[in-house]
């Protein structure tokens, strides 16, 4: 029997304010334990919460950005339930009345480009962390986290295979990056992912029993998980079992997941409208403002570069990744006008290097306006794309600009017809037989000649004019 | 007559002629304390060194001529609001060692206008009872009568007012939890509109419904007490930023031409017939004031003490689920994992009533009865609030007795919670429509136990009931009485 996978996922997106959602606390990642605390993230008796409205802001960027209806008023409610990193013993979330609903985003698939619907986006709080101490049976448990703003994205079951799931996210990831709002470090956690899942034989309209898979901290662990759990399930039905509906864990060593807990043992979270806080109302004018604030989207960015700088989709898609390589990109393009040598010059060298030191584009030595100023010297012909690539070397490790490190090395591209002409006419002198020999008829010597050539004047010669000049001298 | 026997308006007339000091007026309060609060039990913690200090600065600050409205007037404050280093235990086991790091915005604000604080005093546990009976320290007794409850839940502040252990005091309201013990114990308290006084650092019961306000011996210290606790405050998202009037301008003002709605639901039966005497008597007195009673009705009066049993005791399931022994507070010892720590902790350090309470909000608010009880209630408070939308069209204020009954002997009731909910039946519904409400001495029954008549107002009307209040004051004529302790 066919069947087909039906995939939800719930993403937990940390937003980037400089402090917490409902006090004045810091909202950094990293701190020494429980230093980014207060009374009232404390959950201590007496305080009270008090909104970040950056965090309604950037809420509302990442609603818009996904096409979804930002609705007019909306509520904070309570989730209750006992553990050590939730101080109050209840984390302030949205429940019945949700900032935005009736979402979706585009992403590409083997079947081309398809919309995945997204349900809801919801404004509420991070909990803390335990620590747990691998001798003795103690936990301790770090607050700093508690407060710190989230977004839950939930979409609606319409992925249907693992690599959507991964499509999905990456398109979620890349939009909340480029908006600025969330880092997207999966690893530190600003960026989660739970996933629901069932299977049905294909053609069946009615849902399959779903389970519900946790801590996928990766893209790769949430596709791992995802097919091992769509076989669990497959091996279960064609075996005349039935799935139960229950959370299940990843195991990222194992490459399996296991029940963590069952319907039975689900929690009722007694979800109630929170009346510490007041309802958010949002007018038109406050929506067309946050609208007016979005940049360009990946999408929209992508397109844009492969229209109007001519450059391959590929690339386009490698340099719209990150919002700051753009723009990198777009200010050499402008500059040096070679929208292609300049892709060329960023994916390839500029790229490597920064890999090499597990650099960010933000942080890159070379200014953009020298390396356009270094694509129009090769252009002009005033160094060649070999010296060019030692020069774009120094200029990385120095980020001085590439007049000057070619007026420091004497760098600068040998043109003079004349001077040429007589290290030509010398090295001919020198090697009368390989002369006589490509006179004879074996052109293969040609190379060995440019090579002296280009040894001779330390790689400096004009390529062009070398290859000009001899064959003219060799004919005689 | 004693310096602590004075009102807070009489001491700072005495202290702006130089007649007294701070000092003295605080040596006095102590003297009084030391003599009554064996019996009275008011007070879970004296705070006498931190007094005498504030004290000597309120005189000092008075010798350079800056006298500010409570300069030299010693203060209790009801042990659910947070003082910074002073132990705050909302009459629970379960926070008898927490130590808040912080003040709470009333209590910056009574230090700022130069109050001493004579003590935290007692309450029922999480201000859940009204008779002060279920405060882990033990029950405050009603200086009219020790054999009897002073009311509650701020049963140690109207207590104190009333024994003289302090000039005036803070209380808190959730369902009449300053209005029934002020009526109870002979004083006037005042509950403010929902939003008007700040809640932070108040220890939460039902934070829609919570509200703090003064006890005091008139109606005019009622108003200088206002004065400087109402206002916004930015670290309550509940908090309403609307002007405050000087609340005194309101005293002594004339009422001539005023319809007071007496409502018609009110009228009950197991109403004490001295208490309903008290009304119609009350009702004389303002009629020969100028004002004219009318008959208003508020329909949905029934429901009230309902929808109040489903409404605080939700959000106090959810308020209280931060006592779980992790970060301060109480936690019980030789526990051996993190849910029988739970389970212990939480058994051990809450009380019969609010566990009660806890159980019947989780309840409430359970997957397949939330419909059916909490969002039920909801939409029951907004018909209960235009209930008085309604009446405040027909009538300026309304006057009912503040309760069914004087106060009743200590152990009268404990066993039986339904009839100690009954007793906050006149009070409950200005919580659940958040307006304001205000509860003066109305005479005495034939057994010498005060009896108290409350108004109530519109939203942000305080004014007005300080206005009718002081008018029912001056007209009524009560004879004075101390309690003979």
């Amino acid at each position: 029997m066919e069947f087909e996978a039906i995939i939800g996922l719930e993403v937990h997106a940390q937003l980037l304010t400089e402090t917490k959602i409902f006090c004045g606390c810091c909202a950094k990642f990293g701190a020494t334990p429980n230093s980014h605390t207060c009374p009232v993230c404390l959950g201590m008796p007496g305080v009270l919460p008090v909104l970040n409205k950056k965090v309604v802001e950037y809420a509302m960027k990442m609603a818009l950005a996904t096409h979804c209806v930002i609705n007019p008023s909306c509520e904070f409610a309570r989730k209750n339930y006992f553990y050590p990193d939730l101080p109050k013993g209840y984390q302030i979330s949205q429940y019945a009345r949700p900032l935005a609903e009736h979402g979706h985003v585009m992403v590409e698939t083997d079947g081309g480009r398809k919309k995945i619907g997204i349900t809801r986006i919801h404004m509420e709080e991070d909990a803390g962390k335990l620590l747990h101490d691998e001798h003795n049976p103690v936990s301790y448990v770090d607050l700093n986290r508690t407060g710190v703003p989230l977004i839950e994205i939930v979409s609606e079951p319409d992925i249907r295979s693992p690599e959507e799931a991964a499509e999905y996210l990456k398109s979620l990831h890349e939009i909340l990056v480029y908006l600025e709002i969330c880092d997207g470090n999966m690893e530190e956690g600003s960026f989660r992912c739970d996933a629901n899942v069932s299977i049905r034989p294909l053609g069946q309209k009615e849902y399959g029993t779903r389970t519900e898979l946790k801590n996928l901290n990766s893209f790769r662990n949430v596709q791992r998980a995802l097919e091992y759990e769509i076989k669990r399930q497959r091996y279960i039905v064609e075996n005349g079992g039935e799935v139960i509906q229950e959370t299940r864990l990843w195991d990222d060593a194992q490459g399996v997941t296991n029940s963590m807990r069952g319907k039975e043992e689900a929690h009722d979270y007694r979800y109630f409208p929170d009346p510490d806080l007041v309802p958010i109302v949002i007018d038109d004018a406050w929506v067309q403002a946050i609208r007016n604030s979005l940049p360009e989207l990946p999408s929209a960015k992508r397109e844009r570069f492969i229209r109007d700088y001519e450059i391959p989709a590929y690339d386009a898609g490698v340099l719209t990744s990150d919002r700051a390589l753009a723009d990198y990109f777009e200010d050499v393009a402008k500059r040096c006008r070679k929208p292609k040598a300049a892709s060329n010059w960023i994916m390839g060298d500029v790229m490597r290097f920064l890999n090499d030191d597990k650099r960010d584009i933000r942080a890159c030595p070379i200014k953009p306006e020298d390396l356009a100023e270094m694509i129009k010297l090769i252009d002009e012909g005033t160094i060649s794309g070999k010296m060019a690539k030692d020069i774009v070397e120094e200029m990385y490790q120095t980020g001085k600009p590439p007049q000057t490190i070619i007026r420091e090395k004497g760098l600068v591209q040998i043109t003079d017809e004349a001077e040429l002409t007589k290290t030509i006419t010398a090295i001919l002198e020198n090697n009368q037989a390989q002369v006589a020999e490509y006179r004879g008829g074996k052109e293969k010597v040609f190379g060995f000649f440019v090579g002296q050539i280009m040894k001779a004047t330390q790689g400096k010669a004009n390529p062009r004019l070398v290859n000009e000049l001899l064959k003219k001298l060799l004919a005689g | 007559m004693e310096l602590y026997q004075f009102t807070i308006h009489e001491l700072q007339d005495k202290i702006k002629n130089g007649d007294v000091t701070a000092t003295q007026i605080t040596a006095s309060v102590f003297s009084r304390i030391e003599a009554v609060e064996d019996r009275v039990h008011a007070y879970i913690r004296l705070m006498k060194d931190d007094a005498f200090a504030a004290a000597a600065r309120a005189d000092a600050d008075i010798k350079q001529g800056r006298l500010k409205p409570l300069s030299g007037i010693p203060i209790a404050l009801k042990d659910i609001v947070c003082t910074r280093g002073v132990a705050t235990t909302c009459g629970s086991h379960i926070l008898h060692n927490f130590v808040p790091p912080y003040n709470a915005t009333v209590v910056e604000k009574l230090l700022e206008a130069g109050a001493i604080f004579v003590g935290k005093a007692n309450m029922d546990e999480f201000a859940m009872g009204s008779s002060t009976e279920t405060s882990y320290f033990g029950p405050t007794r009603n200086p009219w009568d020790l054999e009897r409850i002073p009311g509650g839940s701020s049963g140690g502040s109207a207590a104190a007012v009333a024994a003289d252990e302090c000039i005036a005091s803070i209380g808190s309201d959730t369902g009449g939890s300053i209005r029934q013990p002020a009526a109870l114990c002979g004083v006037v308290g005042m509950k403010p509109t929902y939003g008007r006084v700040s809640r932070f650092g108040l220890i939460a019961f039902a934070s829609s419904l919570d509200q703090i306000g003064p006890f005091t011996k008139d109606v005019e210290d009622c108003a200088v007490m206002m004065n400087v606790l109402a206002g916004y405050d930015p670290r309550e998202s509940t908090s309403v930023n609307a002007d405050v009037p000087d609340y005194r301008q309101f005293l002594g003002r004339d009422i001539r031409g005023w319809k007071i709605g007496i409502p018609r639901e009110y009228v009950v039966e197991g109403i004490d017939p001295e208490i309903s005497a008290s009304l119609k008597n009350a009702m004389a007195v303002m009629e020969n004031a100028g004002a004219k009673c009318v008959d208003v009705s508020l329909p949905h009066t029934p429901y009230c003490v309902a929808t109040y049993y489903i409404i605080a005791p939700a959000e106090a399931s959810s308020n209280l689920a931060r006592y779980d022994g992790v970060r301060y507070g109480f936690r019980a010892p030789e526990t051996r994992e993190l849910l029988d720590m739970y389970q212990k902790t939480r058994m051990q350090g809450f009380g019969a009533e609010v566990k009660r309470r806890i159980m019947i909000g989780t309840y409430a608010l359970s997957a397949g009865y939330y419909d059916a009880y909490y969002k039920k209630a909801s939409q029951v408070r907004t018909l209960i609030r235009k209930d008085f939308e309604e009446a405040f069209r027909q009538c300026d204020v309304l006057m009912t007795p503040t309760t069914p009954t004087p106060a009743f002997k200590i152990g009268e009731k404990t066993d039986d919670p339904l009839q100690m909910y009954l007793s906050d039946i006149f009070t409950i519904s200005a919580n659940l429509a958040g307006i304001p409400g205000i509860s003066v001495p109305g005479g005495f029954t034939q057994g010498g136990l005060p009896i108290g008549i409350q108004f109530l107002g519109g939203p942000f009307e305080e004014g007005k009931l300080i206005q009718i209040a002081s008018a029912f004051e001056k007209n009524a004529n009560l004879e004075k009485r101390r309690p003979a302790l």
